[in-house]
C-alpha cells in the first residue's frame, strides 16, 4: 500500500494496465509527452514508448474515432478528453458509434474504449471546465458511466473500465485529484494523506462497475450521490447531526439498484444530490427508480439537491455549487415526516 | 466603379428537369493520358494528381496508358460478375420494396465498379468502411445472397437479428465493416483501425468509404488529420456520384476545386480516379495498397462516378435533375466498359454475358425465394429477444426486467 492522491492512483492504473496487456494504448491531447494538463499520463510516455502515450490533434470526434477504429481491430484503447465539457464535438462518435457498435453489427464488431475526462466544478474553472453532463452519457443506452470519489476506487474502478468489453466514460472529479473536499470551500485545503481510502495498492486490482459502496450507515435516510459529492454530503450529514445512510453510486451506469433499494426500504427516506443541474439530471432518474421500488417504505418525499439549472457560473461558483448547508437544510425537510 | 455592395452566392447545378444535360464543361482527361507516379514517390512531387483523372479504358475499350494493369482475364471475369450481380440484386430487392416486401431499398446501380474492384484489389484480411452504395464488394467477395436477402427482410435468419434498417449490413468475415445510416462516422474508424494494424506491426490496411456529400463532415476532416500525423496506413475513398440525394456536388465545394484536392492540406496524395472504369480503379488502389504496405501511410482517392438511380426508394431524382443526366454521363456504364474490354481482348462474347446474367439472376431469383420461405417483413422476424441482447456484453438488470415486462 502507498498513499496515493486521485491523479497518482490513475496514473498508476494506466502504469499497471500498460504493462499487463500491450493491446492498451493512451492517447488525447497533451498526454504524451507532457503527461496531461492534470498530469495523470504523466510519464507513461517515457516509461512505455511514443506509441503507447502519445499526443493527438485537438479533435475529439477525431480522437473518439480513432479509438473506435483501434477497438473494433481488437486494441483496448484510453482516450482521455481534456475537459469533459470539450467531448461535445465527439458525441455523435459515442451515440451513434460506439454505444451503438456491438448492437447493429450483431455482435460482429465492437467498441472496448475508455474515455477518461476530467469532469465537475469547485476549482474556478467557469462554464467550460466545471460541468458534470454525467445525466446525458446516462441517456444513451450502451454507454456505461464511471464516477470515482477516492484514489482507491479509482484505481481499481478505471481498471475496470479498460478491461470492460462496452465503451466506459470515465469522468474524474477534478476537485478530488489532490485532495477529498466537502464544499467547505472557505477552510484550508486537505491532501489525501492520512485518508484511508487514499491508501492504494501498487499492483493491479479491480474494483468492480456496478456496485455502490455504503460509506456511512444510518437509519433514518439514504443519501444517493456521486464524485465529489460524496464528501460534500458527508460534511452535510455532520452539518444536520441526522443518522443518514451514505451511498457513493461510484457508476451511474451499470446502476447498483440493489443497494439503492435496500438502503431507503431500511430508512423510508431518500436526498439524491449532485453536482449536475437538476431538470433532467440524473437524480430525477433516481428519483423514479426509488419511488417505483420503494414507494410503500417512503415516509415522506423524495429530495433532490443538485446545480441550479443555470450555465455553471464562474463568479458564482459557490452559490451555484451544492454545498453541506443545503444537504443538511435537505436532510431536515425529509425528516419533518 | 463597381458595385460595391454584397452579394450572397449560391451554387447551382448547371441543368435542372426539362433542361437538355451536358456535362462538357467538365474537360474530363481522356484515358492513357494522367502520369503514374511512382508507388513511393514524394507526395510533395505529386501535388498534379488531384486535377488528373486516372482512367484505363479508351472509347474502344482497350486498356490503354502507365495505369493499364497486369490483370488476368479470369479476375476480369469475376469482376464483371460481380458487378453484373449486383444490378441484377438491386433490381429485383427494389422490386421487392414497391411490392412491399420491405420497408427500404437503395441501389448501386452506375456505382458497380468501386466495391468490386476494391474488394478484389485488397488482401482478404483487409477491411473496408463500407458506405450503403459497395454491395459490390460483398458480391466480390462471395457474400451469400441468402444472408443479404434475409436481412434485408428483417426476417428470422436475419444476420443483423432485426436490429437494422435493410441493406446496412455488417460482414466482418468478408472485410466489411458495419454500416450505419449516419453519413461519415465512420471514415475515422478506418483511420483508427489502420493504425492498430500498423501498431501490432501486422500487413493489414483499412479502406474507407464517403461519399461527395459527406466530406463537408467534420469526420471527414479529422480522419484526413489523423491519417496525415500518424501515417496511417489506409486508402480514404470519395465516392463521387455528382448528387447527395437533391443537392448536387456543388454544394459540398465541388465546384471550387477537385475532392482528390483536399488531400493537399493534409500531406497526402489525392489521385482522381475514373469511377466507371474496373481496371482504372484497381490499378489505382493497388497502387495505394502498395504505397500503404510499405509505410509510406494514406492515400486519397476520389472515385468520379455517377449515381444512376434515385437516392433510395423514398427518393425521386426527377424532381430535381433531368430524368436523361445519366445517360449524358460522360464515363458511361461501368458494367459495359468491363464487357466491353473483355470482348475487345478476345476473352468474352455476347453470348457468354447473356449466360452468365441469366445464371446470376436465377441465383438472385432463387435466393429471394429461399429468404421469402422464411418470410418478408413483417412476415417473420428473430425471436424479440434479440432487441435486449448486445446492448452491452452482458444485459444489465433493466434489460433483463424490460425483457420479463415484455413476457420473454
Amino acid at each position: 500500500m502507498t498513499v496515493m492522491n486521485m491523479i497518482q492512483a490513475l496514473n498508476s492504473a494506466l502504469d499497471v494496465m500498460l504493462e499487463r496487456d500491450p493491446d492498451t494504448l493512451i492517447f488525447g491531447e497533451d498526454a504524451g509527452y507532457f503527461g496531461g494538463v492534470f498530469r495523470v499520463t504523466d510519464g507513461l510516455q517515457k516509461k512505455h514508448g511514443l506509441k503507447r502515450c502519445f499526443d493527438t490533434p485537438i479533435a475529439e470526434g477525431g480522437i473518439i474515432a480513432t479509438a473506435i477504429g483501434m477497438g473494433a481491430y481488437g486494441l483496448r484503447p484510453i482516450a482521455e478528453i481534456q475537459f469533459v465539457d470539450y467531448i461535445l464535438p465527439a458525441f455523435d462518435q459515442l451515440v451513434s458509434e460506439a454505444a451503438r457498435l456491438r448492437y447493429r453489427s450483431g455482435g460482429e464488431f465492437h467498441a472496448p474504449i475508455t474515455v477518461r475526462a476530467p469532469y465537475g466544478g469547485g476549482i474556478f474553472g467557469g462554464q467550460t471546465h466545471s460541468q458534470s453532463p454525467e445525466a446525458i452519457f446516462a441517456h444513451v443506452t450502451g454507454l456505461k458511466t464511471v464516477i470515482p470519489s477516492n484514489p482507491h476506487d479509482a484505481k481499481g474502478l478505471l481498471i475496470a473500465s479498460i478491461e470492460d468489453n462496452d465503451p466506459v466514460i470515465f469522468l474524474e472529479p477534478k476537485r478530488l485529484y489532490n485532495g477529498p473536499f466537502d464544499g467547505r470551500h472557505g477552510e484550508k485545503l486537505k491532501t489525501w494523506a492520512g485518508d484511508p481510502l487514499a491508501e492504494v495498492p501498487e499492483g493491479y486490482y479491480t474494483v468492480p462497475l456496478g456496485k455502490a459502496s455504503v460509506v456511512r450507515e444510518g437509519a433514518d435516510v439514504t443519501i444517493l450521490a456521486y464524485g465529489t459529492m460524496v464528501h460534500v454530503a458527508r460534511a452535510g450529514i455532520e452539518d444536520s447531526g441526522i443518522d443518514a445512510e451514505l451511498i457513493d453510486l461510484r457508476s451511474i451506469v451499470p446502476l447498483d439498484i440493489e443497494t439503492i433499494t435496500a438502503s431507503v426500504a431500511k430508512t423510508g427516506r431518500c436526498v439524491i444530490v449532485h453536482e449536475a443541474s437538476r431538470f433532467g439530471g440524473f437524480g430525477g432518474e433516481l428519483s423514479a427508480l426509488v419511488q417505483e421500488r420503494c414507494f410503500w417504505a417512503l415516509k415522506s418525499p423524495i429530495e433532490r439537491v443538485a446545480g441550479w439549472d443555470t450555465p455553471y457560473p464562474h463568479a458564482f461558483e459557490w452559490d451555484y455549487f451544492p454545498g453541506p448547508g443545503r444537504i443538511a437544510a435537505a436532510l431536515a425537510r425529509v425528516m419533518e415526516n | 466603379m463597381p458595385d460595391p455592395r454584397l452579394e450572397l452566392y449560391i451554387p447551382e447545378p448547371r441543368h435542372r428537369p426539362g433542361d437538355r444535360p451536358s456535362f462538357e464543361h467538365l474537360a474530363l482527361p481522356v484515358a492513357g493520358e494522367t502520369r503514374r507516379p511512382d508507388v513511393l514517390e514524394e507526395e510533395s512531387a505529386m501535388r498534379d494528381m488531384p486535377f488528373g483523372l486516372v482512367r484505363v479504358l479508351d472509347e474502344a475499350g482497350q486498356a490503354v496508358g502507365p495505369w493499364a494493369p497486369d490483370i488476368a482475364p479470369d479476375l476480369l471475369r469475376e469482376g464483371l460478375r460481380a458487378m453484373l450481380l449486383t444490378r441484377l440484386f438491386d433490381d429485383r430487392l427494389f422490386r421487392a420494396h414497391r411490392q412491399g416486401k420491405t420497408s427500404f431499398y437503395m441501389k448501386s446501380l452506375g456505382e458497380e465498379a468501386i466495391g468490386a474492384a476494391q474488394a478484389m484489389a485488397l488482401s482478404a484480411g483487409d477491411m473496408c468502411f463500407p458506405t450503403y452504395r459497395v454491395l459490390s464488394w460483398l458480391m466480390a467477395r462471395r457474400y451469400p445472397l441468402i444472408d443479404l436477402v434475409n436481412q434485408i427482410f428483417s426476417n428470422e435468419k436475419d444476420p443483423l437479428k432485426g436490429r437494422q434498417l435493410p441493406i446496412l449490413y455488417s460482414a466482418r468475415d468478408y472485410g466489411f465493416y458495419s454500416l450505419s445510416g449516419n453519413l461519415g462516422s465512420r471514415f475515422g474508424h478506418a483511420v483508427g483501425w489502420a493504425m492498430a494494424s500498423a501498431y501490432r506491426n501486422d500487413d493489414k490496411i483499412a479502406l474507407a468509404y464517403i461519399g461527395e456529400g459527406s466530406t463537408a463532415e467534420g469526420n471527414f476532416h479529422e480522419g484526413l488529420t489523423f491519417a496525415g500525423v500518424y501515417h496511417a496506413p489506409c486508402i480514404l475513398c470519395i465516392t463521387n456520384n455528382q448528387w447527395a440525394i437533391s443537392s448536387f456536388s456543388g454544394i459540398a465545394g465541388g465546384n471550387e476545386t477537385t475532392f482528390a484536392a483536399k488531400a493537399i492540406g493534409h500531406g497526402l496524395p489525392g489521385l482522381r480516379v475514373d469511377g466507371n472504369d474496373f481496371l482504372a480503379i484497381w490499378a489505382a488502389t493497388r497502387w495505394a495498397a502498395e504505397r500503404a504496405r510499405a509505410n509510406r501511410g494514406a492515400t486519397l482517392i476520389e472515385l468520379f462516378t455517377y449515381r444512376a438511380a434515385g437516392h433510395s426508394t423514398s427518393d425521386d431524382p426527377t424532381k430535381y435533375r433531368p430524368s436523361d443526366e445519366a445517360e449524358a454521363w460522360p464515363l458511361g456504364d461501368p458494367i459495359d466498359r468491363l464487357k466491353q474490354h473483355l470482348i475487345a481482348i478476345g476473352e468474352w462474347d455476347e453470348e457468354r454475358h447473356a449466360a452468365l446474367a441469366e445464371g446470376l439472376d436465377n441465383e438472385v431469383r432463387a435466393a429471394v425465394k429461399e429468404a421469402e420461405a422464411v418470410g418478408t417483413l413483417g412476415k417473420s422476424k428473430p425471436s424479440v429477444r434479440e432487441m435486449f441482447e448486445d446492448v452491452f456484453e452482458t444485459p444489465d438488470w433493466r434489460l433483463i426486467e424490460q425483457r420479463r415486462e415484455l413476457g420473454i
